[in-house]
């Protein structure tokens, strides 16, 4: 029988490999015109300031902004199946208020850690229960988990409480130092949260299944995959991350505040966008995020440099989220032409 | 090759029987599918393929009747049951994710591990292996988008082959396929009957179904009614079997067929060359003055796209259309009403009752939306207009006020009609007014049409039961895999000789 040739790379040479590239990578373009940007930034900033890419500049960066990161990461598993969380802030804060809660009245850290990432996977839990088998939008399942966190949060303490515990104070006073960076314990899992996050996403069955959910839930269903499974498992994960997000956020602050992340989730999300996510679902990397998240805090870091308001930030950042929205659109309005 | 009776079938399903509420979907039907052999399942919308496919898959299960494969009992709970099994099923929308690469949608759920996961090349390698054995050279890593879906049609075949499958099932796989690409999936359905594999076929393109066929199986109602070789069946014994003679007391409405038209002046809609790529083949249809202008062929002849073409609900990207002699351009639905023009469409549950609006509600739309939203049409007209129509049509019970959702499809049905009636239309395009609703309903709707063309009103009328259309058309228009195929007079023909026509008409053989 003859053979059936369909390789968008038929035309030679150069043209041939941005062919082959596109067909094989358009959904990582997004994420690319996002380094950009943060390139441009952060060159920008150089240029304007003089003092902008220190080493100590660039570990605050990261530090500043390592609960961001690994909200944005649970946040990625949950928008690449075309959910949405709007809970994180809150499971943040409660999580964080219950922990500093349970420490002040005597309770040792080894228990009090896990206890605050198994609050924040049990509202998950409950998120991706109200998903998956009540069917409910993931808009209002996880508006709900928002008011119940929040609410948990204020029966704890109205009050912040401080954290006197010396090993979880320890996360964020370690300063592990390479020449003039440095890193703290709360930045070194704020990484590692991204890259399990990367290598759950891109190296196992489940974060194959999460990406197939987001393409085509019918589909995924019919070709056998355990799609209920996965769709409870990603709000599971942002919970959990919630959790964990409110354990670094204690070390950082040295207090639990049950106001704390309020709005967070809406950060979370446009970081989450800006690094390529489509908030459609089906595509979108881990990485990204983390690259979102450093566009985000680069943005906020440069508007403290020049002294200005804080809440040009959340222009700056609207206005970039509009302009990646748009791009994506185009984006898949062309590979839906092209199909 | 030709498979012959002692082959031991591969599945064998006995007395199947599934009832959903009201409705016995399929009732006691037998189906043998044999290793080797293509099996086309046949019959009308609503016979019952769709379901005993289902059956077979696991996405329903059986109320009574028994499945065996090889030999050996089986009862599927699932998909992932059924294809365990070895039965894997390649639908008419690719159920594959476009997010994803070809090799992944190859693969997904059968991915090749290493120690750190997924082996992605080993995913690739494993997935070019199994395109290539289907005859396919592709990138593996390229996005199943930037396919056509003739290839992704292929591909969804080459990741039935990773279950090994013993049974494929292929539910209208070429609904949007060219000629060339039904060739090319010809060509490796061929090459899996020759492997051994068992594959049953549904299409509504009779050609395809004679080309590719070793075998086929004919549902009517929910019930079979024969297996035949392909060679034993010809064309217009299939349509007799799939479509059926109805004699009930639907032939005792008088015809109307024989009512002369006077076709001298300008029609009130002509339609030139009317067609959309892939959807329908350059189309011309006329409708004069007080004419019922049938449309017939089988489900998912065109039918159905050429009126919506027409309506301005999809857009045709060819063809002129003349309302009264005037050049018109009708885009959308709006413009259609515009052109008193009304469509009352097929699918009465998605696309016409609003079922939680009271029958008055409902009937009061098409004229709401005519006027505009900003105009409330005022109670005492839309009073006068609810009792009329309900009066005219009978509709039952005869209380405005009941959400729409309670009555029958009949009644509903005639609510539709009253709809468009209260818009007073110069064209009522009906399209399969009278499926699946009682004959009483059915006979009071015929009435109607007959009544109102004589008085003035152009229809067009779609049916897949012939006999009405001859009986209420003064012409019809005959459509066959998304062509217009011809034209008939009803008044010269009878319904053996538009079955044959349907059958095998041809294109420029046209008989008036």
């Amino acid at each position: 029988m003859t053979a059936v040739e369909s390789r968008p790379d038929t035309t030679p040479g150069v043209v041939a490999k941005i062919s082959t590239f596109t067909s094989r990578h358009a959904s990582v373009l997004p994420t690319f015109a996002a380094v950009a940007i943060l390139i441009c930034l952060l060159v920008g900033a150089e240029l304007y300031f003089g003092n902008f890419l220190t080493p100590r500049n660039m570990s605050a960066l990261l530090l500043d902004n390592a609960y961001l990161m690994i909200l944005a990461v649970g946040m990625t598993f949950v928008i690449v199946t075309a959910g949405i969380d709007l809970s994180v802030g809150s499971v943040m804060a409660f999580t964080g208020i219950f922990g500093a809660s349970l420490l002040a009245s005597g309770v040792p850290a080894w228990i009090v850690v896990p206890a605050m990432l198994v609050a924040g996977a049990l509202i998950g839990l409950l998120i991706g229960v109200l998903v998956q088998h009540f069917d409910v939008q993931p808009f209002i399942a996880s508006l709900a988990g928002l008011f119940l966190a929040r609410g948990l949060a204020f029966v704890v303490s109205l009050a912040s409480i401080r954290v006197e515990d010396t090993s979880l104070l320890w996360l964020q006073s370690t300063r592990i130092r390479l020449g003039d960076w440095y890193v703290t314990p709360t930045g070194i899992i704020a990484i590692l949260t991204v890259v399990v996050g990367a290598v759950v996403m891109h190296k196992t069955r489940f974060g194959r299944t999460v990406y197939a959910v987001g393409g085509s839930e019918q589909s995924a269903r019919l070709m056998g995959l355990k799609v209920a499974r996965a769709k409870v498992m990603v709000y599971v994960i942002s919970g959990l991350c919630g959790g964990l997000a409110g354990l670094v956020l204690t070390a950082y602050s040295g207090a639990g505040y049950p106001r704390n992340g309020i709005g967070t989730e809406l950060d979370v999300i446009a970081a989450v966008v800006i690094g390529g996510t489509l908030l459609t679902g089906g595509r979108g990397y881990v990485l990204g995020s983390m690259i979102g998240v450093f566009v985000y805090g680069t943005i906020k870091t440069i508007i403290s440099f020049m002294g200005a308001e804080q809440s040009w930030t959340h222009i700056i950042v609207g206005a970039l989220l509009l302009l990646f929205i748009v791009v994506q659109r185009a984006i898949v309005a062309r590979s839906e032409r092209g199909s | 090759m030709t498979t012959d009776t002692d082959v031991p079938a591969l599945v064998e399903m006995r007395g199947i029987t599934i009832a959903f509420p009201g409705v016995l979907a399929l009732d006691g039907v037998d189906f043998f599918l044999r290793p080797g052999e293509v099996h086309s399942l046949m019959g009308e919308n609503g016979a019952g393929k769709s379901t005993l496919i289902k059956a077979l898959t696991g996405v329903y299960t059986i109320d009574s009747g028994t499945i065996s494969i090889a030999g050996e009992r089986r009862s599927f709970e699932s998909t992932a049951d059924a294809q365990q099994a070895g039965i894997s099923t390649v639908y008419q929308e690719v159920n594959l994710c476009t997010n994803l690469s070809v090799g992944e949608n190859v693969m997904l759920g059968h991915e090749p591990s290493g120690t750190f996961g997924i082996d992605w090349k080993g995913v690739h390698e494993a997935a070019r292996g199994h395109l290539t054995s289907l005859g396919l050279d592709l990138d593996t890593r390229s996005s199943l988008q930037s396919h056509s879906i003739a290839i992704q049609q292929l591909v969804a075949i080459a990741r039935a082959m990773v279950l090994d499958a013993k049974v494929l099932i292929l539910d209208e796989p070429t609904s949007s396929l060219d000629r060339g690409e039904v060739e090319q999936l010809f060509a490796v359905i061929r090459d899996l009957k020759d492997k051994g594999v068992a594959i049953l076929f549904v299409s509504h393109f009779l050609d395809q179904v004679y080309e590719i066929s070793d075998r086929i199986t004919v549902l009517r109602n929910g019930a079979l009614v024969g297996e035949h070789l392909v060679e034993d069946l010809p064309r217009d014994a299939l349509v007799t079997e799939m479509i059926g003679r109805e004699l009930s007391d639907l032939a005792a409405l008088s015809s109307v067929a024989d009512r002369e038209i006077d076709r001298s002046g300008d029609p009130v809609l002509r339609a030139r060359g009317l067609g959309r790529k892939g959807v329908l083949d350059p189309a011309d249809i006329d409708a004069f003055e007080g004419e019922v202008v049938g449309i017939a062929g089988l489900l998912g002849s065109g039918r159905t796209e050429l009126v919506r073409l027409l309506y301005g609900a999809d857009r045709a990207d060819s063809g002129t259309i003349e309302i009264d002699g005037q050049a018109a351009k009708i885009h959308s639905p709006r413009q259609a009403m515009a052109h008193r023009m009304a469509l009352s469409s097929e699918n009465r549950r998605a696309e016409g009752v609003v079922a939680d609006l009271t029958v008055a509600e409902n009937m009061i739309l098409g004229l709401q939306a005519q006027r505009g939203w900003l105009k409330p049409v005022p109670k005492a007209e839309r009073d006068q207009i609810v009792g009329e129509y309900m009066d005219a049509l009978g509709v039952r019970p005869a209380d405005p006020d009941v959400p729409i959702g309670n009555l029958s499809g009949g009644n509903q049905q005639k609510v539709l009609i009253a709809r468009w009636l209260a818009t007073q239309p110069e064209l009522l395009i009906l399209d399969e007014p009278t499926r699946g609703i009682d004959v009483g309903a059915k006979a009071d709707i015929q009435r109607k049409v007959a009544e109102l063309s004589a008085k003035g009103l152009s229809v067009i009328f779609i049916s897949s039961e012939l006999e009405e259309v001859l009986r209420i058309a003064q012409r019809v228009v005959v459509m066959r895999d998304r062509r217009r195929v011809g034209e008939l007079d009803s008044s010269a023909v009878d319904l053996d000789g538009l079955i044959d026509y349907i059958a095998h008409a041809e294109e420029g053989s046209v008989s008036r």
